[in-house]
């Protein structure tokens, strides 16, 4: 970077010097050789810049960026994945997605999960991450302890979970052992309640990512704050209100916005714990779910796929307006540290 | 503001020197019991249902249905050296194995030199490179599966380890992009001029001061790569067909619905499938958390 800079103010000052001579390379002044050398130096560059980054770009482009592309083309015709797609249907896939009551299922599901994720997990993250910051014994220990679950594969999670939580259950068996016996449930079956059992196993797993983003921030703000607030006679829990918290704010945000993603696409835990099928029955079914029974299970690609850009939409919608109005600071501030380094 | 009312107070603080010192220690000696019986609690939610599946590997299918919260008695290895004497389990933990080595090698060979680009070249599209990438991280990997899925059965690779890895790489390489070029952008541009002076190129500054340079970035983003290669579980379901190419995500999932009535079994091979993950968490603990701290802060 600073060897062009340096090129850069070196043809600045040449132009300044004699000026309209840089315009002119064909003519023979005397800077003409290093002004060849220059243009070799940069189709030098520009070749290294495609042998780095060439690789990495068109594997994005092809695996990434593609699909998504496919998708929205494949939502405008039905098709059931033979050939290539000749049905054009227009929107109609999205006309059908508009009225059909399945999906309003599903997508009432997954904004509830999402809304109540942030409820449940934030604040809760943030209590760990305030008990976890003090000075005890075994400090470091708890927070790998506690990060576990979030390492473990949704597969792992699924599978152990399906066989803890059914009526003869582990859970249920601990709970008749402690004699909390009418607490037993059917904790997966029950329709009115499997939904915030998947909640519970969303919170159990990935709790501790979040508690950990919440321990970095608050070991980023300085202990100088404390000490002063404490020095004005600020009780602990005042400190936490007014300094704590505000300052947490950057990661907390960009938690929030790492958690709405995440739940948008939620598919392994529902896919292991109760199947496509009985998620729908169970109440539990997210968009993801019935995208792909839609599309892989039924062979009706087409929707399948209007499925997914509708998913995609939601999310680039959630994105783009997060970013306008919540993210908008916290980035700023990291792109001009970006740029000043 | 708060500082210069700090630095006025900081006089009558210093007079009084034991007291700023007991303001400090005070809520640790008030709340250490409290902070211990909650943190123990939590810790117990956290881990008492990996316990529980360990565990109960170690019982039988009766003992399980008698009491399905009891300990195991007695203890029983027949559950775990069976699945230890399986083909199939050391056969899916092969594949696993080479999905993450091969997975996380290819993100870290074109994540490098691509954020190389991104973080020490000066050119036009560098912003449009960056955002790019970035942008990839809203692009989920389950939201592509089904064009992807098509994508890779024309390309033949359809029942091949090769149909998981290539795209594997490709959705890794936004995490690695973000990770690594603000730690490119921190090597010192001194060190770059003493190389140029010295008359090394800058492909030649690239593998002789770079790579050694970042390989803490680069140790951090193999890790998450192959953790991430390890869990993943869409993409093989679609991808995958034979049960000999599967890997341990779908191989836990077969083994659980081909042995429905044999819990104990199904909770060997599952803390078997988990074990390989939480080892190499244990070893590299503290570049994961630091790794992931580090990627929200940068």
């Amino acid at each position: 970077m600073s060897d062009t800079l340096g090129t850069d103010m070196v043809s600045g000052r040449q132009s300044q010097g004699t000026p309209r001579a840089g315009d002119a390379d064909g003519s023979a002044s005397p800077a003409s050789p290093r002004a060849a050398a220059r243009r070799r130096g940069r189709a030098m560059m520009r070749l290294e810049i495609a042998f780095l980054s060439g690789p990495a770009i068109i594997m994005f482009l092809a695996f990434v960026i593609f699909p998504v592309a496919l998708a929205a083309y494949y939502g405008f015709y039905r098709w059931h994945g033979y050939g290539p797609p000749t049905e054009w249907v227009g929107f109609n896939n999205y006309k059908l997605i508009l009225e059909d009551p399945a999906f309003h299922d599903v997508m009432k599901h997954t904004f509830m999960i999402l809304g109540l994720s942030l409820v449940v997990q934030g604040p809760l993250a943030i209590a760990m991450a305030l008990l976890l910051n003090q000075k005890i014994r075994g400090r470091s220990a708890i927070r790998v302890l506690i990060f576990v679950p979030y390492i473990i594969s949704e597969v792992i999670v699924g599978t152990g979970w399906s066989l803890m939580l059914p009526e003869s259950g582990a859970l249920n068996g601990l709970l008749s052992n402690a004699g909390l016996g009418f607490l037993g449930a059917d904790w997966l079956a029950d329709p009115d309640l499997a939904i915030w059992t998947l909640l519970g196993i969303i919170t159990w797993k990935y709790i501790g990512f979040a508690v950990i983003l919440m321990l970095a921030g608050l070991q980023s703000i300085p202990d100088e704050l404390f000490e002063a607030a404490a020095i004005d006679g600020a009780s602990y829990w005042q400190i936490q209100r007014r300094i704590t918290l505000p300052l947490l704010g950057p990661t907390i945000r960009i938690w929030a916005f790492l958690s709405i993603i995440g739940s948008l696409q939620l598919f392994d835990l529902v896919y292991i714990i109760w199947g496509p099928d009985v998620a729908g029955i169970a109440g539990t079914s997210t968009m993801a779910i019935y995208m792909d029974a839609q599309g892989r299970s039924a062979g009706n690609y087409g929707y399948g796929s209007a499925i997914a850009v509708v998913m995609f939409l939601i999310s680039l919608v959630v994105a783009l307006i997060y970013q306008r109005f919540v993210l908008r600071r916290d980035l700023r501030g990291a792109v001009t540290e970006g740029t000043n380094r | 503001m708060s500082v210069t009312t700090a630095g006025s107070r900081i006089p009558r603080a210093e007079g009084g020197g034991t007291n700023r010192r007991g303001d400090a220690g005070k809520p640790d000696t008030w709340g250490s019991p409290v902070t211990y019986f909650v943190s123990l609690m939590l810790i117990g939610a956290c881990v008492a249902p990996v316990i529980y599946i360990v565990i109960g590997g170690f019982r039988t299918n009766s003992q399980i249905t008698t009491s399905p919260a009891g300990l195991p008695d007695p203890w029983v290895v027949s559950n775990y050296t069976d699945v230890l004497r399986s083909s199939q389990f050391w056969g899916q933990f092969a594949n696993s194995v080479m999905v993450a080595l091969a997975s996380t090698l290819g993100i870290v060979v074109l994540g490098l030199m691509v954020s190389f680009v991104i973080a020490r070249y000066d050119f036009r599209l560098k912003g449009a490179m960056y955002s790019l990438f970035a942008a990839g991280l809203m692009f989920p990997l389950v939201i592509a599966i089904t064009p992807l899925y098509i994508i890779v059965k024309e390309l033949g690779l359809h029942d091949n380890l090769l149909g998981v890895i290539i795209p594997q790489i490709a959705f890794g390489l936004p995490t690695t992009v973000i990770i690594l070029v603000p730690f490119l952008r921190a090597i010192p541009n001194e060190i770059e001029e003493a190389a140029a002076i010295d008359g090394t190129s800058r492909l030649g500054f690239f593998f002789r001061m770079v790579i050694p340079l970042s390989l803490p970035g680069v140790v951090t983003v193999s890790i998450l790569a192959f953790i991430g290669s390890w869990n993943n579980y869409v993409l093989p379901l679609y991808i995958l067909n034979s049960t000999a190419n599967y890997t341990l995500p779908l191989g836990v999932q077969a083994f659980a619905s081909q042995w429905s009535t044999d819990t104990a079994k199904v909770l060997a091979f599952t803390s078997l499938a988990m074990l390989p993950a939480l080892i190499f968490f244990a070893v590299f603990e503290k570049r994961i958390v630091g790794g992931l701290t580090g990627a929200v802060k940068g």
